[in-house]
């Protein structure tokens, strides 16, 4: 058992998943590294990376200063010098302190030295609300890093994704990141003994259905696949999609499933203004305007900062409910 | 000037090669700037030649070296060919960046020469990262950074050097103080102006160095990479100099007076090299007609490089984002 947990396998959580791949990549390649804020001593500020200081030394993982830019920009350097560092920025509000090193280095050297450069980046860091940690520690800002070329955007919202996308991410030969909720570090679940790398090319049908598709991505799957099986108890059979890469985007997954069920909504915790869900929505349009039978339709963030107090913070972001009622929509208000 | 120079004939040649090579071939691109060959921003680096120069000759082939968008005297000096660098400026596929970069741009595998950053301290975490890259994988190299003094203002530069004199890390940090950031007068942005001071405050060692002597300027580079190579940890270099060019093909030079640009004319560094080295009779007249006659030489085939090179085909366009895997869209 407490092997098992130490593996990521079996009863385990999103959070141990993750550690235990970030100690797997370790274990194989000691060319891999962890790096950034309190991953050490202090055990990782959502306790990701416990255990992993004292047993892989201060070599191995880093406590750096309170310095976003040069930790990145370092792990941008330390890939061009043959490391595989992974560099875990606290949280993706804070990352726009580094986001000079990420789009300005990372996503263009490749292409600025003509290719004679690149840099096998992994960068991870929590995203997402729902914990009541207010305006500057909630928001998604995961499309400000997916509208970059030159980088490569991926969000786990699975245990076996937490899991294995790392060491897909880490064998890339260039800059991955993976956006992990904040709200499901503490997500229970089973998962395969043998579970281990995953692919970070493709979306996945979480759900089957043949009414309607929903597409999300992170923390936002649960309450989709919530509102999928309450649907189906209503009689709508909708198809979930989890988009679990960000960029690229999987356009044959969606439109595969659109043209089946010719109705979809978009489901994403960021601000709709200029959100990932638009993104999605225009290449339904482009692609398969001709084969569906409803407006498209998204459930976004409300346009506020996070608020603080509970209620205020749950009002700002996607419900059940609110996917529920906006699928229903698409059907011509037939419930309503 | 009655000392007399410490270093061979040879050597002299080839630092006075060094400089009149990256002075000419930078003439040359103003020119062609002018006749539309070269577009996008210019930054020229003449009248600071002697710190790539002498920086230089300190580095080895497995040294790093990261520069800023003025950096095509440290391309040259590093090693890469005029050529691929003229080619470069034109935007063709012969260029060492196939074109993708341009003047600001400059890349070179071969040479370890990590760019060419237009963000001002941007390339600084870079060598960082290089150096604990070395450091973890037990190399003992340098990695140079240069950088302008205006780059000291940005919280990069305070954290690079933080970072690495926490980690003992071989940095070689290379400040081209030339006293403005575009038309920003150091005075004019910093409350304590003695940038070396500012870097010794981190902890590590820190020098100011006259950056219109090569000679002083090589000594100081060597002095700090055998304490880097030695396991000291990084070393602070600031070299004060001055930019004779307008800070880019844009700049109509507002901000300073002729007479104050006049006045470091008079210390110019091939200038000042050239006459001692006469002085001490370590050269002659023909020595350094000799050295013109070699870099217009080498600057006409480069040119000839350039403009015979071809343009990359925009079928091509979308290659070098991601690593050829065919994984993209
Ligand atoms: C982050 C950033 N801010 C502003 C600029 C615009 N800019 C380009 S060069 C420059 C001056 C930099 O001066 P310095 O670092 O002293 O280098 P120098 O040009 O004198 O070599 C500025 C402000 C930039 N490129 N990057």
């Amino acid at each position: 058992m407490s092997n098992q947990r130490e593996s990521g396998t079996g009863e385990t959580t999103y959070r141990e998943a993750i550690r235990a791949a970030i100690r797997e990549a370790m274990l194989e390649d000691p060319r891999v590294f962890l790096m950034g804020e309190d991953v050490g001593r202090y055990g990782g500020c959502y306790a990701v990376s416990k255990g992993l200081y004292e047993e892989f030394g201060p070599e191995r993982v880093r406590d750096t200063p309170l310095s976003e830019s040069v930790f990145v920009g370092a792990g941008i350097g330390a890939a061009l010098g043959g490391m595989r560092p992974i560099v875990e920025v606290m949280s993706i509000n804070f990352s726009l302190l580094c986001m000079d090193q990420i789009v300005n280095n990372a996503a263009t050297i490749q292409h600025m030295s003509g290719g004679q450069f690149n840099i096998p980046l992994v960068i991870r860091m929590a995203t997402g609300a729902g914990l009541q940690l207010a305006a500057q520690h909630s928001h998604s800002l995961e499309v400000l890093y997916a509208h970059i070329p030159g980088i490569r955007v991926v969000a786990p919202a699975t245990l076996e994704d937490a899991r294995g996308m790392l060491a897909t991410a880490l064998e890339d030969p260039d800059p991955v990141l993976i956006f992990e909720h904040a709200g499901l570090y503490n997500r229970p679940g089973q998962i395969a003994a043998d579970a281990g790398a995953v692919d970070i090319d493709r979306a996945v049908v979480r759900r089957k259905g043949e009414d309607v598709t929903l597409i999300t991505y992170g923390g936002s799957l649960y309450k989709t696949l919530d509102a999928a099986a309450a649907l189906a108890e209503q009689g709508i059979h909708a198809e979930v999609i989890d988009l679990r890469s960000l960029r690229p985007l999987d356009e044959a997954t969606l439109l595969d499933s659109v043209r089946r069920t010719q109705r979809a909504v978009v489901v994403d915790e960021g601000w709709r203004s200029g959100s990932l869900a638009a993104e999605v929505m225009a290449r339904i349009s482009e692609q398969a305007f001709y084969d569906l039978d409803a407006p498209l339709a998204r459930v976004c963030s409300e346009e506020v900062p996070i608020p603080y107090a509970k209620h205020m913070e749950q009002a700002a972001l996607p419900q059940t409910e609110t996917i529920i009622n906006t699928v229903k929509k698409c059907f011509g208000d037939r419930n309503d | 000037m009655t000392t007399v120079t410490p270093i061979s004939q040879a050597h002299a040649l080839e630092l006075l090669q060094g400089m009149v090579r990256i002075r000419r071939f930078e003439e040359k691109c103003a020119e062609l700037y002018s006749a539309m060959k070269i577009r996008g921003f210019l930054h020229l680096y003449i009248g600071e030649e002697a710190i790539a120069v002498g920086v230089m000759q300190a580095l080895r082939p497995e040294d790093s070296v990261a520069a800023t968008y003025r950096e095509h005297g440290h391309a040259l000096a590093r090693g890469l060919s005029m050529g691929s660098v003229m080619a470069e400026m034109y935007g063709k596929l012969e260029g060492c960046c196939r074109g993708r970069g341009g003047s600001m741009h400059l890349f070179d595998a071969a040479t370890r020469f990590f760019g060419g950053s237009a963000i001002v301290a941007g390339g600084i975490p870079l060598s960082v990262g290089l150096a604990l890259a070395d450091k973890m994988q037990e190399r003992a190299n340098v990695n140079a950074c240069f950088f302008g003094e205006g780059a000291a203002a940005e919280g990069e530069f305070h954290e690079s050097i933080n970072l690495a004199t926490l980690w003992k890390l071989p940095v070689l940090f290379l400040c081209e103080n030339n006293r403005y950031a575009m038309g920003t007068a150091l005075e004019r942005s910093e409350s304590e102006t003695d940038i070396h001071l500012k870097a010794q405050s981190y902890g590590l060692k820190s020098e100011v160095v006259d950056g219109m002597d090569v000679i002083a300027v090589e000594q100081a580079a060597q002095r700090a990479c055998d304490a880097i190579r030695n396991g000291e940890g990084p070393y602070f270099l600031e070299f004060t100099t001055y930019r004779f060019r307008p800070h880019s093909m844009f700049d109509p030079e507002l901000y300073r007076e002729k007479a104050e640009v006049q006045a470091w004319k008079e210390k110019d560094p091939i200038k000042l090299f050239s006459q001692k080295l006469l002085a001490d009779g370590l050269i002659s007249d023909t020595d350094i007609s000799r050295i013109e006659a070699k870099v217009q030489d080498e600057i006409t085939a480069a040119v000839e490089y350039a403009e015979a090179g071809q343009w990359e085909a925009v079928e091509d366009l979308q290659r070098y984002v991601y690593s050829e895997r065919g994984h993209h869209e």
